[in-house]
C-alpha cells in the first residue's frame, strides 16, 4: 500500500464531537466512532493527499510518534473502514464525483 | 365516510367504491388509512384506540389493499426502506407499500395481519419525524411532576420493568417505541400505541423531555451524567432507523446530535424495583 489515497463515501454522514467523530453508515445503519488519532485521518481523506503524507502532517506532528509504525497503524485503519464502505481506497487520487468532499460540520 | 376508488396505477381518484377510513394521530402526526373490509377497519379502531381522532389533519393517506392469508410473508424477513423518485418505497415479507412524498397518498398491500400496520405506521413516522427534527427510540417513556422521562436500553435492560414499576402519579407514554419531536427550542416525548412486553398502549399524552436515561441494572439506584459524545452513541443504537438513504441519515443524526445539546442525557444505574423511580423527580 506505498501510493493510498483515501476518501470519505458519500454514503455516510458524519458529525465531529470535540476531538472525536461520529459516522453512520447510509447502507446498513452502521455506527462507528473514530478516536482522536482516527479523527485526523479522517479529516485528512480528502482524496488528493497520500495517506502517508497525511499521517506526517496530522499524526506524526501531534503525536510523538514514529512514521513508519503509525503509517502502518493508518493503513490498518482505513482498510477497516473501507471495508464497510465508509472510506474509498485508491492507488490513485480518488475524484470528486466518486468521494464526498462537502464540509464537515 | 367518503367515497374515492384506487385505479391500477395506485393513483387516488374520486369515484365510487366506498372505503372506510380511520385517523390515527399520533405525537400530532396524523395518518389515515382506507380500507373497504369493514372488519379490517374495526381491527385498526380497536388497536389504536385512544390515538384515533377523525378531526385530525393527516400528513399522508394510506389505501389498504389486503390480500389473501396464502400470501402473507415472513414478519422476520428484514425490512427494506428506500426512495424512489419523489416515493417511499417499504418492504418487508409481510407486506409492502409505496407513499408519494408530493401527493402525500399511498398504498399498503398486506393480509389481515395487525402487526403489518404497525411496521408500516412505525416507519412512515420515522420519516416524517426525520424530515421534522424528530425521532423515534427504543425506549419506555412517562411523564412525572408535567415532565418527561425517557428510558432507553437494549432488550431485556428493563424499559418494560421502569414503565410496570411507575408509581401511581407518573403516567406511562409507552414500553416500547418513544416518540420525541422538536418544539420550539426544546423536545417533547408523545405517548405512543405501540405496546412491548406490557402489553397495553400508552396513553396519548405529551410533555416537555426532561431526561433521557440509559438504562442499566445494578446492585444500587444512581444518576451519572454522561457527555455529549456518549449520549449520541447512545442514542443513535436506539433510534428507530430503517431507510437507505444519504439524506435521511444526515437527517436523523442532526436531530440526535441536537437532541443530546438541549435534553440532559444520563446513565441509569437501577435495581429492579419501585425504588428505582426515587431518581425520576
Amino acid at each position: 500500500m506505498k501510493n493510498c489515497y483515501i476518501a470519505r463515501s458519500r454514503s455516510v454522514a458524519a458529525r465531529q464531537l470535540g476531538e472525536e467523530m461520529v459516522i453512520m453508515s447510509a447502507q446498513d445503519s452502521t455506527l462507528f466512532n473514530l478516536n482522536p488519532v482516527a479523527t485526523l485521518i479522517w479529516l485528512g481523506a480528502d482524496g488528493h493527499t497520500p495517506l502517508e503524507t497525511i499521517v506526517q502532517q496530522r499524526i506524526c506532528s501531534t503525536f510523538e510518534v514514529d512514521l513508519e509504525e503509525a503509517l502502518q497503524d493508518a493503513q490498518q485503519f482505513v482498510s477497516e473502514l473501507a471495508a464497510h464502505g465508509v472510506l474509498l481506497l485508491g492507488e490513485a487520487p480518488i475524484s470528486d464525483a466518486n468521494a464526498e468532499m462537502a464540509k464537515l460540520p | 365516510m367518503m367515497a374515492w376508488a384506487i385505479s391500477q396505477d395506485n393513483s387516488l381518484a374520486p369515484g365510487s367504491l366506498a372505503f372506510d377510513e380511520v385517523t390515527v394521530e399520533i405525537g400530532g402526526v396524523a395518518i389515515q388509512l382506507w380500507t373497504r373490509d369493514s372488519g379490517f377497519r374495526k381491527v385498526i379502531e380497536e388497536r389504536y384506540e385512544g390515538f384515533v381522532n377523525p378531526e385530525a389533519l393527516p400528513e399522508c393517506r394510506f389505501e389498504i389493499q389486503l390480500t389473501s392469508n396464502r400470501h402473507s410473508g415472513d414478519t422476520d424477513e428484514d425490512v427494506s426502506v428506500f426512495k424512489c423518485g419523489s416515493k417511499w418505497c417499504l418492504k418487508r415479507g409481510d407486506f409492502q407499500a409505496e407513499w408519494d412524498l408530493e401527493s402525500r397518498t399511498g398504498w399498503i398491500r398486506q393480509c389481515a395481519n395487525p402487526y403489518s400496520i404497525d411496521s408500516v405506521l412505525r416507519i412512515t413516522h420515522s420519516l416524517l419525524l426525520a424530515m421534522q427534527g424528530g425521532f423515534q427510540l427504543h425506549a419506555s417513556s412517562a411523564i412525572r411532576n408535567g415532565h418527561a422521562f425517557l428510558f432507553a436500553g437494549v432488550s431485556g435492560v428493563g424499559k418494560t420493568t421502569m414503565a410496570s414499576l411507575a408509581p401511581s402519579d407518573a403516567v406511562v407514554l409507552t414500553d416500547e417505541i418513544s416518540y420525541v419531536r422538536r418544539i420550539d427550542s426544546g423536545y417533547r416525548a408523545y405517548g405512543t400505541p405501540f405496546a412491548g412486553e406490557l402489553g397495553r398502549p400508552g396513553a396519548n399524552l405529551s410533555a416537555p423531555l426532561q431526561q433521557a436515561c440509559l438504562l442499566r441494572q445494578g446492585e444500587r439506584n444512581r444518576l451519572r451524567k454522561v457527555s455529549q459524545a456518549e449520549a449520541i452513541r447512545s442514542l443513535m443504537r436506539h433510534v428507530l432507523f430503517f431507510a437507505r438513504d444519504n439524506e435521511l441519515v444526515e437527517q436523523v443524526l442532526d436531530a440526535v446530535v441536537n437532541f443530546a445539546s438541549r435534553v440532559e442525557v444520563v446513565e441509569m444505574e437501577f435495581t429492579p424495583d419501585r425504588r428505582a423511580w426515587e431518581l425520576i423527580q
